[in-house]
């Protein structure tokens, strides 16, 4: 029995931390498709966000600059997929295919070309926050983890707030909701659009950021490993509400940790069915939110000014 | 109206051949960026595959996977349906059409063969279905669900030849290289050329390029199912069962990727091996757009772009700069068309664009 609390709090303390990723892009690409653009570059984004902090760590051993230079690289790829699908109203899931390969193939070739092999950099120090960490569970569990991971759940109740609170969330919901109505209003959807893709964009370098630099503390191919495409499934499962982002980011975290929870208690059980979990989760959540799915109206849809 | 139509398919070629420039200019400032010789690196890249006759037979033998799962994308797209899943139908169709290869190994060449290439249609056909049904029944975007699938079959199909389908061998002196037996000779593709690696798989190809575009374009299914392609709605009111179609459509498209999986082991690799898929379910995605998903347009521009994959690995080797560029350059590739497809469809914007640099007409002048 002891043992098996150990592992639980091991499995839901780590759960709790690799949450962190689906937060930060599944919270982006939320406002992305509020907005009305549904930008599947997330994973290729992250890609490029986890090797440009990685560098950045790797040559001048400075973490908030590499941040800066995944967000600005994040702003980049973003605004590329503003072009293409608001600008030119390109098929929007397959140019997130392009984005996907072009992050895949860029953030591959960098890395042999600057760094070569695995390379590892230090790690981040844990921030215990006062009193609440010497809680016996709970307080290893949710306050026993890098600046990362608190920010990250702190941008929940932000990102409600600028979504229903403030008039650009509701210049945002209304371009991805009705856009004929806020252009007539002369609410400008293209920019809104622009805004919201960048924003997502940028949250997606970050998420690649802290996989890199606030996780594993190495860069490899394809580390990302489908969290990006999970994080843009999860926004759907989430109903486009910030809330449901958490819960969503905690479920899919708890599906990538369960094959950490085989492995700590020895179960005989094949590796590679464990490492299914987290795509099945998705495909089986994502069919069973037929039939009570509210979308944004215009999502996906190019806006044509008649 | 004749002229029409001919311009337009110059317009097409025209903004295809843009499409490809662009992004390889892209990828040039790229390489400047760094620090590598953006001639060096082309020179070898687009020339390297063709100054030798193993460069050329290489493209060939790498165009034949590609033809292939970008014949099954073509089926989809132009049925409404985005198969991202070539990879793992790929794969399911490779790790059946091998384990039925070794089952049978008694039968003949000219039966077998068959076989093989019938059993790996079927399974990656099946995995295919499973996104067009569950987005026929449950509407999940066939985009997340082929995505997810992929992820799902390579640790599947590792599973299979790490485990039950491992080379007894293997086992036998404790190496553990996870791959399956070699299939018996019986069911390998003839060689097309002495010393090279080029099959009769590319026959296959092209024959199958023309049978779908006969398919598609000369008889009722495919008829209906580019009416499904066109508009849901119109295709429904006009009595076509569009769920059955869309199943129909992954079906086939994942069919064909599974051919690409077989193919593979039984012209090339002669075993299922870790890895096999390399990138041929997303690079299927970027020939079927870069050939205007069109069944005959597939067959050059997988030709093109089976060169441009040995050109990334002789740019390896020569210059140091890693193959994965092409990948990102593929990326690109697929950014250009898609985003140049507004301006085929709607000519007018080009002609917006070309009025800003003109003087603003007088009013009532109707031009261009």
């Amino acid at each position: 029995m002891e043992e098996f609390m150990t592992a639980a709090i091991l499995v839901i303390g780590i759960a709790f931390r690799m949450a962190t990723p689906f937060l930060f892009a599944s919270l982006g690409e939320m406002f992305s498709q509020r907005s009305g653009v549904f930008n599947l570059g997330v994973e290729g984004i992250m890609m490029m966000g986890a090797f440009s902090a990685f560098y950045v760590v790797l040559r001048w051993e400075s973490v908030l600059l590499g941040v800066l230079l995944a967000l600005l690289v994040g702003a980049i790829m973003g605004l590329l997929m503003a072009i293409t699908s608001v600008t030119f109203r390109a098929a929007q899931g397959i140019a997130g295919i392009g984005f996907y390969m072009l992050g895949w193939g860029l953030s591959g070739a960098l890395f042999r070309l600057l760094v070569g092999g695995v390379t590892t950099i230090p790690s981040m120090p844990i921030q215990r926050i006062p009193l609440l960490s010497d809680i016996p569970f709970i307080g290893t569990v949710f306050f026993h983890h890098n600046i990362f991971v608190y920010v990250a759940y702190l941008l929940v109740p932000v990102a409600w707030w600028v979504l229903f609170k403030t008039r650009w969330g509701l210049k945002v919901r209304s371009v991805g909701h009705t856009p004929e109505a806020a252009d007539s209003l002369g609410i400008s959807v293209a920019r809104i659009r622009y805004q919201c893709v960048i924003l997502g964009s940028m949250m997606a370098g970050l998420a690649g950021a802290f996989l890199s630099v606030g996780h594993s503390y190495i860069f490899a191919d394809a580390m990302t490993a489908g969290r990006g495409f999970i994080a843009v499934a999860l926004v759907y499962f989430a109903r486009w509400s910030p809330w449901r982002v958490l819960m969503g980011a905690f479920l899919f975290s708890m599906a990538y940790s369960f094959q950490l929870y085989i492995q700590v208690l020895g179960i005989d059980f094949p590796y590679e069915f464990a490492l299914i979990i987290p795509y099945l989760t998705v495909i089986i959540v994502l069919a069973l939110s037929f039939g009570r799915v509210w979308s944004p109206a215009a999502l996906g849809k190019p806006f044509v000014r008649e | 109206m004749k002229s029409d139509s001919n311009r337009l398919w110059l317009i097409q070629l025209f903004v295809t051949l843009f499409s490809l420039i662009g992004a390889l200019l892209l990828g040039a400032v790229l390489l400047w960026i760094m620090g590598v010789n953006p001639f060096d690196a082309y020179r070898v890249l687009l020339t390297g595959p063709f100054r030798s006759s193993f460069g050329f037979t290489e493209a060939l033998t790498r165009a034949v996977p590609l033809i292939l799962v970008g014949l099954g994308i073509v089926i989809s797209f132009r049925s409404g349906i985005l198969n991202i899943g070539g990879e793992g139908q790929l794969l399911m169709g490779a790790v059946s059409g091998a384990a039925v290869a070794l089952a049978l190994a008694e039968l003949p060449g000219p039966i077998l063969i068959p076989v093989v290439l019938i059993t790996s249609f079927l399974a990656g056909g099946m995995w295919g279905a499973i996104a067009g049904w569950l987005r026929a029944r449950f509407s999940v975007s066939e985009i997340l669900s082929t995505i997810m699938l992929n992820y799902i079959s390579i640790q599947l199909y590792l599973f299979l030849i790490r485990g039950p389908l491992i080379d007894p061998q293997q086992v036998l002196f404790g190496t553990g290289v996870p791959q399956t037996a070699r299939v018996p000779d019986a069911a390998f593709l003839t060689t097309l050329m002495q010393g090279t690696r080029l099959h009769s798989g590319l026959i296959i190809g092209i024959v199958l390029a023309v049978i779908v575009f006969i398919f598609l374009w000369k008889t009722t299914v495919g008829f209906k199912m580019r009416a499904v392609g066109a508009g849901p709605p119109s295709a429904r009111y006009s009595g076509i069962n569009v769920e059955f179609f869309m199943v129909l459509a992954m079906f086939l498209a994942g069919g064909f990727a599974g051919l690409a999986g077989s193919v593979e082991v039984i012209g090339v690799h002669r075993r299922a091996i870790e890895g096999l898929a390399a990138g041929y379910g997303f690079t299927g995605i970027v020939v079927a757009l870069f050939g205007r998903l069109h069944p005959l347009g597939v067959v050059p521009a997988g030709i093109l772009f089976g060169a441009l994959i040995v050109g990334g690995d002789m740019m390896q080797r020569a210059v140091q700069m890693p193959a994965a560029l092409v990948t990102a350059i593929q990326g690109l590739v697929i950014l250009f068309v898609v985003s140049s497809n507004v301006l085929l469809y709607k000519p007018e914007l080009i002609m917006k664009f070309l009025s800003r640099f003109k003087r603003v007409p007088a009013p009532g002048s109707e031009e261009g």
